[in-house]
This record gives C-alpha cells, structure tokens and sequence, in this order.
C-alpha cells in the first residue's frame, strides 16, 4: 500500500536505544475449565520501550485484556515470562499505575480521597502526595471537583479521576484496559485528545488495551493487533504521527490509512466489534 | 409588587409544603387510621371487649403510663441485649461464611434449619435451662435477630465488585488494608439493612421470651390484660411496643446516616422540585 505505512513484520523492538521497559517473552495462557483447559493467549513477544505508548487492538474475547492483567501481576502467567524495568513479574509490580473499564471509585470517598486510595493502599505517607493529586486533578480539568463525590460526576470525568489515582504515585508504567469503552463517542474523543496531553507531560510507558482503532492510532507509538482464540500478535504498526497531536489529525489521509490497514485485519478475521 | 405575590404563593403553598414534608407524612396516615376506625367501632357499634375506639386506648395509654413505662424497661433491656448479641456474633459469623467456601457449606445449612425451627415452641425450654430473669428473653430476641443480619451481611460481603478487588490487588494492598478500607464500607449498607431487620425481630423476640416465663416487661402486660379481656390495655401495650420498635429503628437509622452519608438511598432525589 502507501509508502508511509511501515508494516514490521518482526516483533524486535523499534527502539532499543530507549532501553526495553516491559519485556514479554513466550507469554501463554490456559484457563483451566470443567470441560477441559482453554487457550486464551498463544505464545506472546512484545518488547515496550521506556516512555513508549502501545496500543493493543483486537476482537472481543482475543485475550487482549487477560494480557492487560498478565503484565498487571493479576494472574499467573501459565508459561512464558513478563519483566519489568529487569524485574520479573510474579505479582502486582510496584511501579504500575492501572485503569480498568469501568472507573472503579469508591462510593463513600470524595474525588480526592479516591485518588489518594492508591497512596494509602501502598502505605506511603498520604501528606507527602497531596500536592501530586491537586496537580494531576487540575491537569485532569478536574478543578473544583476535589470535595465532590463520584456518584456527582458524570462518566466522562469519573474516568478522568481513575486515570489521576493511577498516576498519583508517580508510576513508571500506565495499564490501561479499555478505560473509554463505556463513554459516549464525543466524550471519548474528548478523552482520547486530555490522555494524550497527559501522556506527553509525563512520558510514561503506556500500554493501552481498547477495541476502537482510530482510538489506538490516535493515542499510540505503537498498535498492536491482535487476532482471536487463542489471542496471538498478528501484526504490528508504527504509527508514524508527528506529536503532540489533536483530534483534526483524524481527518488526515496518513490517519485514514492507519486505521483502514488495521482494520483489514478484522474484516479477514470476519469479526468486527464496534 | 413581585415581593406580594411572593408573600401570597408561599401561604397558599404552606399546605402542601407541610403534606409533603417527610416528618409529617406518616402523621398524617396515622390520623386517617384513628379517624376510620373510630368512625367504624362507633357506626358498627362494636363493643369494646372485641375492638375498643382509639379514645378509650389513649385514655388507657395516659392513666397507665407509669405502668407502662415500668414494665417497657425489663423488654427494652430483653430486646437490646438480643440485638447486641445479634450484631456481635452475626457479623462475625458472616463474615467468617463470606470469606470461605468450607465454612458456608458446614454452616449455612445449619444456620437455616435453626432458623425453621419455631422459637415460640422452644422458649419454653429457655425457661427450664435458664430460669426467669432476663437471659432466657434475650436469648429468644437473639434467635429472632442474628438470622438476618448474618443474611444480609453475608451477601453484603460477596457483592464487592471483582475489579474493587483487583484495584486492591494492583495497588498492592494486604488483606487486612482491603479489608477496611474496601470490604467493609462496601458492606456497611448490607449490614445495616440486616441490622434493621434484626431490631424489630429482636422486639418480637423478647415479648415471646415474655410470654412464656415472666411476671414483668409489657409481653406480661399483654398476657395479663388478654387473660382480663382488658382490650384496651392490651392495645395500650402494643402502642407502647410498637412505639419502642419504631424509635429503636430510628434510632438505627439516624446512626446509619451517620455511617454511610454515601449510599444511593441517601442521596438527594434530582426528580423532587427544590
């Protein structure tokens, strides 16, 4: 196809340079079910650089997000090994910040107190991380919102205020499954344009699990796709997009080609989600 | 000329404001219900040794007062302690039951063949095992309360969402950190559900205790009064009852205000006009 799309057929690291964050190597894994054990992941390699944003694309029930919750320390890994920064993964890793699919705060705590959870949980001295909440919920536009309840917010910023919790205590890596999945198309737009901001400030290594594609190409360095049962890479992208990037770029032919490329691969795997 | 028509709309809205004032409600209700059934002992003339009118049970409520306020005393002190002992050890065992899977199959079963057993046919035997005091009507309060309130908590416990918990996980927190800061406020409003259940069941509890072995507390009074076709002490009996149920509900409901400010159901109603 086009000259600007660069296929990598090889699943190396773009840039080694950057020194490998988050290694995955041989990764499968095996539900063990009454009527026998199910594959949900194939053999997986993939090599995250420091500072990297990847996103993973795929079909529901690909695996994508059991691969979120390897990487996370939230389930065994049944072979295959996932390190990161050197250290292998065999729990939940201490560097990690998470956003799950749906917002996750804790009815009975004001905004902030939510945010703070992630400091408390881990034992740190909450006085010493106030100032880091205020900052991340002002970037977060949530501003005046810090004594509110969740439950007074709509969906859109209830997001806003996990990703905040997941970034107070300044981790090195972001995991973020489907975090928009439940928002309303022009509020996750709006959400993609803040992540990215948010990412460019602080430069973690994100990895990003979603089903929307001009989602994945909008927010990633990288887009990796993913086929279904059992989950295996398919192919991988570099999304060659100057930064930072606003949402116009959507309507750019570079973009368009992205995004119709990826897609090729659903359409040849005859199922499409979304 | 605005600030008169102001002045008018509010006196004409005084009626409905006070009809619909949550306080006065219940008031209301219960006014229709003397006026009915007043209307009904006099135009069906009714005598009162089956149904006596509303005003001969005030009157009575009034000239044995310090009668009923006597023997109120032993039944609070009966219906209290049951509770207590509702609370202190259903929580426990509850939790115990949520926690494990080999414990609710030993347990649960248990618990609920207890339950069927009727305890008016087994208070009797409180008395031969326990005498007269006050333990054999706080054991029976205590039968009536704990099956609830191990119910609801129970439930309450298994009903925290998986991705609270994987929250925790992810943010590295120990079970005794997950467990106070995110189990049991989570279950705090199953838990006070049941123990509203319990409150009114351990009323209930302590009068039966009453009945069947007693010389004081009002399940005496009633006895007494029902063996002297005295029905209009008896019906002061049950008002006076009746009233320590409601105020020792209440009671439980304002400190469960208290507790969880957070919950749906006390949130203001975004339907009502203010």
């Amino acid at each position: 196809m086009s000259a600007a799309l660069h296929r990598i057929d090889t699943l190396a690291p773009r840039a080694e340079a950057s020194g490998t964050h988050i290694a995955i190597a041989g990764l499968t894994k095996t539900y063990k079910t009454r009527g026998g054990s199910v594959p949900s992941l194939k053999p997986i390699d993939l090599n995250i650089s420091k500072g990297e944003f990847v996103a993973i694309v795929g079909p529901s029930g690909c695996g994508k997000s059991t691969l979120l919750k390897l990487v996370a320390g939230l389930l065994p890994a049944t072979t295959g090994t996932i390190t990161i920064g050197g250290v292998k993964v065999t729990q939940p890793p201490d560097g990690v910040g998470m956003v799950f699919q749906s917002p996750v705060l804790l009815p009975w705590r004001t905004v902030r107190d939510n945010v703070l959870l992630q400091v408390e949980m881990r034992g740190r001295p909450v006085a010493a991380y106030r100032e880091a909440a205020a900052r991340l919920l002002h970037t977060a536009g949530l501003d005046g919102f810090e004594e509110r309840f969740p439950w007074e917010l709509s969906g859109g910023m209830q997001q806003r205020a996990a990703i905040c919790r997941a970034l107070v205590h300044d981790p090195e890596v972001l995991l973020m499954d489907e975090p928009f999945g439940a928002l309303d198309a022009m509020t996750r737009e709006k959400m993609n344009a803040e992540l990215q901001r948010i990412w460019y400030e602080t430069r973690k290594t994100v990895l990003l699990i979603t089903h929307s594609i001009p989602e994945a190409v909008f927010l990633a360095d990288r887009v990796v796709v993913m086929s279904s049962r059992p989950g295996s890479i398919e192919a991988v992208y570099d999304i060659d997009l100057p930064r930072p990037r606003d949402l116009s770029v959507m309507g750019e032919g570079r973009f368009v080609r992205y995004t119709q490329e990826i897609r090729k691969h659903f359409f040849a795997q005859g199922d499409l989600d979304h | 000329m605005t600030d008169t028509l102001l002045v008018q709309s509010t006196r004409a809205n005084v009626l409905s404001k006070l009809m619909s004032m949550d306080a006065i409600r219940p008031l209301i209700l219960v006014a229709v219900i003397l006026v009915g059934w007043d209307l009904a002992v006099r135009l069906l003339r009714i005598p009162p040794y089956l149904i006596p009118a509303p005003t001969l049970v005030i009157e009575q409520v009034i000239a044995q007062w310090p009668m009923l306020l006597r023997e109120t005393m032993p039944t609070l002190t009966a219906t209290l302690g049951g509770f207590a002992l509702s609370a202190l050890v259903g929580i426990p065992l509850a939790m115990l039951i949520a926690s494990s899977k080999t414990v609710e199959s030993y347990l649960y079963p248990l618990l609920v063949f207890s339950q069927s057993v009727p305890k008016i046919a087994v208070a009797p035997l409180f008395v031969v095992w326990f005498g007269f005091g006050v333990l054999p009507k706080i054991i029976s309060a205590f039968l009536l309360g704990v099956f609830p309130v191990v119910v609801s908590t129970v439930l309450a416990f298994k009903s925290v969402d998986k991705e609270m918990i994987d929250l925790a996980r992810s943010m590295r927190a120990g079970g005794l950190r997950t467990f106070i800061r995110i189990r049991l406020p989570h279950a705090l409003p199953g838990i006070f559900s049941g123990l509203k259940v319990a409150i009114t069941l351990a009323v209930v509890g302590a009068v039966v205790g009453e009945f069947v072995g007693s010389n004081s507390g009002i399940g005496y009074v009633l006895q007494v009064a029902n063996g002297n076709f005295d029905l209009p002490l008896m019906f002061a009996a049950l008002f006076v009852l009746s009233m320590m149920g409601v105020i020792l509900f209440m009671a439980l409901d304002a400190i469960e205000h208290f507790l969880i400010p957070w919950h749906a159901s006390r949130r203001p109603d975004p339907n009502s006009g203010t």
